[in-house]
């Protein structure tokens, strides 16, 4: 082993771990590039948790020998596929586990340069938190604004500042103190609610797991500790009930002949038999008779509990439907107005036939309009003007004065979509479970790019007299 | 404020019924791969959960090696009875006898699955193929998708796989593709016995210590057969051993132990140094890649 690893021994025995009944999960994204050190904090992160077992760790001894030796890069944890090892790069959201004895931890973990906006977009869409890293010596760049923005406006509500090689500027308290500030007030403009900074050194190991006796100034928690302690549960009371159903369950046996259950997730809010509630989008009414589960029936569910649940009246409910309370106000309509990153190499086309799916339902669509643009370097969006509709441009026009009003792999662009039947329409700024969408070619099945339907960070950023008024688009309680 | 969390195992179960139901919905023709290993166990017993109480509305197979554990087969054949399922047999042996692949070298059937697989997949038009794979069993599988696109030849081309976002599944494919779903994607090996233990599912009677007769290769623990061991220079001897993983005879070593129970298990899975690929499959020794490889040319 190299130099590193003597730095890196296990100083405690491996737990034993049959006490876990009552761990959570916590979903989290890391943003950085290689030179941030990213890889080498998640190999720490792994580590430090006794994640790494032995054979790991001598795939990597053999892959640093192969490649001339030196110290055994914790990096090499992470790097998936042989092809990105060969090239020195990352191509695509890796997923990572740790654990400790109170929480488990899956982390998306996104590469920093190429394709990022659509792999960050990606990793961020199922994160509670997310990770930027800045390089100490190098403080805020562009890119870490871009981070901060993609986690804005995929509305992942704890962000951490991983201000790493704190011990290349000599664990300095002012360039950290500096650093956090500067970036916590940019997020705080993106409206991002929560922001944690941790000074920190990956290659070292200082305030990853254990306190680092070289930060005496800093009194927060080290990173895990702040994993550990981020809260996960979400304000069941105060989310608006959703039920996205997947399929209907009739058995059709001689023990249940005339069963007939909705089966699905809750995606947000709380269910109680006894419920009123409304189909949609046909907007028939019944009330909740039973939630039934294999281990036995329930009283109330959750999200995010997969159920079944029964209706009082033989209603028509199929695949796609949406179960809402029946008090609630709740948007249905065929125009869909929202934000989206494109994630294909195919450029979006005016006028062209898309399939929409949002929640469990999938129905054709018209992309009608493209009239903003978000430009993820100077975060700054360029607004099209009501010109560049499907009834006035040629979507093959190229003259050199018409911008290329088209979205192209990784750009993030403001749409007006029709659609062919209605679908509930939940603003991704308050229904983040069920706000988001998929724009899918139905020719080949690619996904061409995934939405958020209303307003978003996008809209926020642009400039005056569409400009959005100074609400706290971000106050909802949808996570 | 009243926060409600869902503990871990509870996060994952639900997250997996989720997709499986998502496959039921979308899907015209889906398959459950049961090898008679844990993870295929617990996938059937979240299929049993996810449709109860419907029964579990599509076929398992079973990829043969003819290399099989004698337990394994017992409780496959007992566990389908039992829940009055469908089972489809895709044979090495019939492939080996057809010529479609060739006997190798080392005795070794682990890579030769891959085309009675596909064959099995094509003959009985399966859209959607249910996989126990994990993204923390090894480098390569940590990139996959939980809905993993394979083209006609059921090769696996990391380039073109989908974006996960949300929990919103793109399962849409041409004819003669198919797709595989990971339902376990994010469970580790650890969570798998925790919940082996937590639901009280049974398992093969291999996955607990017993005295075998064995022979050490390459650091491993393998079973006698006619399939290549023991060597003039490798010797049988009867140790107290378990399987952590259930796979070719041929090349799926026991570890030795004394793990007699679930908790036993879990204990020892805890304090093991070694992940359960690195600790009993030959194959996945041959190169760092080896994984990848195999993957591309659409193995499990």
């Amino acid at each position: 082993m190299g130099a590193a690893t003597g730095q890196l021994a296990p100083t405690e025995e491996i737990q034993h771990v049959t006490e876990h009944a009552t761990r959570d999960l916590l979903r989290l994204a890391t943003a950085g590039s290689v030179d941030d050190g990213k890889s080498t904090l998640i190999g720490r992160l792994l580590y430090d948790t006794k994640s790494v077992l032995a054979d790991q760790l001598s795939a990597v001894e053999a892959a640093t020998l192969a490649r001339g030796g030196g110290e055994v890069d914790l990096a090499l944890l992470t790097d998936g596929l042989r092809a990105e090892r060969e090239q020195g790069i990352t191509i695509d959201v890796a997923y990572r586990y740790f654990s400790t004895a109170t929480r488990a931890f899956v982390l998306a973990d996104t590469p920093g340069h190429v394709q990022y906006t659509r792999n960050m977009v990606t990793g961020a869409s199922t994160a509670e938190l997310a990770i930027v890293l800045v390089d100490a010596r190098k403080g805020v760049l562009e890119q870490t604004r871009r981070h901060a923005a993609i986690t804005a406006l995929l509305r992942v509500p704890h962000v951490v500042l991983a201000v790493n090689k704190m011990d290349l500027v000599d664990f300095d308290e002012a360039t950290f103190r500096s650093i956090a500030e500067e970036f916590t007030a940019y997020a705080v403009s993106l409206g991002i609610p929560d922001v944690t900074a941790v000074p920190l050194s990956a290659l070292a190991g200082d305030n990853v797991v254990d306190r680092s006796t070289r930060t005496p100034w800093y009194d927060g928690p080290t990173l895990l500790e702040h994993l550990e302690s981020v809260p996960v549960g979400r304000d069941a009371l105060s989310e608006p009930f959703r039920f996205p159903v997947q399929v209907v369950i009739r058995p059709r046996t001689a023990e249940h002949p005339d069963y007939r259950g909705y089966a699905g997730r809750v995606a947000s809010g709380v269910v109680s038999v006894g419920d009123e509630i409304t189909v949609l989008p046909s907007g028939k009414r019944s009330t909740v008779v039973g939630i039934d589960t294999f281990d036995g029936p329930l009283t109330e569910a959750h999200a995010p509990q997969s159920v079944t649940l029964r209706l009082a009246d033989d209603v028509d409910v199929a695949r796609g439907d949406v179960l809402v309370p029946s008090a609630a106000e709740v948007e249905v309509g065929t125009d869909l107005v929202g934000t989206v990153c494109w994630l294909a190499e195919k450029r979006s086309v005016l006028g062209a036939r898309l399939l929409v799916r949002v929640g469990t339902r999938t129905v054709r669509a018209l992309l009608r309009e493209v009239n903003a643009r978000l430009d993820v370097d100077t975060l700054t969006v360029d607004v099209w003007d009501g010109v560049d509709t499907l009834h006035l441009v040629d979507a093959t026009d190229t003259s050199s004065d018409i911008p290329p009003r088209a979205l192209t792999l990784n750009a993030i662009g403001r749409v007006k979509i029709r659609l062919a039947e209605p679908v509930v329409l939940d603003e991704y700024a308050t229904h983040r479970r069920t706000g988001g969408f998929l724009l899918v070619d139905p020719a080949d099945g690619t996904t061409l790019a995934a939405g958020m339907i209303g307003a978003t960070l996008l809209d926020r950023l642009t400039p005056a007299p569409s400009a959005q008024d100074d609400d706290d688009w971000f106050a909802g309680s949808g996570i | 404020m009243s926060t409600v969390t869902l503990t871990q195992l509870d996060a994952l179960e639900s997250e997996a019924v989720h997709v499986m139901r998502e496959v039921a919905g979308e899907f015209e023709r889906p398959v459950l791969l049961f090898s008679g290993g844990k993870d295929s166990i617990v996938m059937l017993h979240l299929a049993r959960k996810a449709f109860w109480p419907a029964p579990v509305p599509f076929a398992l197979m079973h990829v043969d090696t003819g290399h099989n554990f004698p337990e394994v087969i017992e409780y496959r054949d007992r566990v389908v009875a039992q829940h009055g399922l469908r089972l489809v047999v895709a044979s090495v042996q019939d492939a080996i006898d057809d010529g479609r692949v060739a006997e190798r070298a080392d005795g070794s059937r682990n890579p030769l699955q891959t085309v009675p697989l596909l064959d099995g997949i094509t003959a009985h038009r399966f859209d959607a193929v249910f996989g126990g794979g994990r993204r923390d069993e090894e480098k390569a599988r940590a990139k996959e998708r939980v809905f993993s696109l394979r083209d006609e030849f059921g090769q696996w081309d990391p380039r073109r796989q989908r974006p996960e976002l949300w929990d919103l599944y793109n399962g849409r494919h041409k004819p003669g593709e198919h797709v595989r779903v990971f339902p376990l994607s994010n469970w580790t090996e650890l969570d798998v016995w925790r919940y082996i233990e937590r639901e009280q599912i049974e398992l093969p009677s291999i996955y607990y210590s017993h005295q075998r007769e064995v022979f050490l290769r390459d650091g491993m623990w393998l079973a006698p057969g006619e399939w290549g061991g023991p060597r003039p220079t490798e010797t049988l001897q009867v140790r107290t051993v378990r399987y952590r993983t259930v796979g070719d005879m041929s090349c799926t070593g026991a570890v030795e132990s004394t793990a007699s129970t679930v908790p036993e298990v879990i204990a020892e899975v805890g304090a093991s140094r070694l992940t359960e690929r690195g600790a009993t499959r030959a194959d996945d020794r041959a190169s760092e890649a080896a994984m990848e490889d195999r993957k591309r040319e659409g193995y499990f």
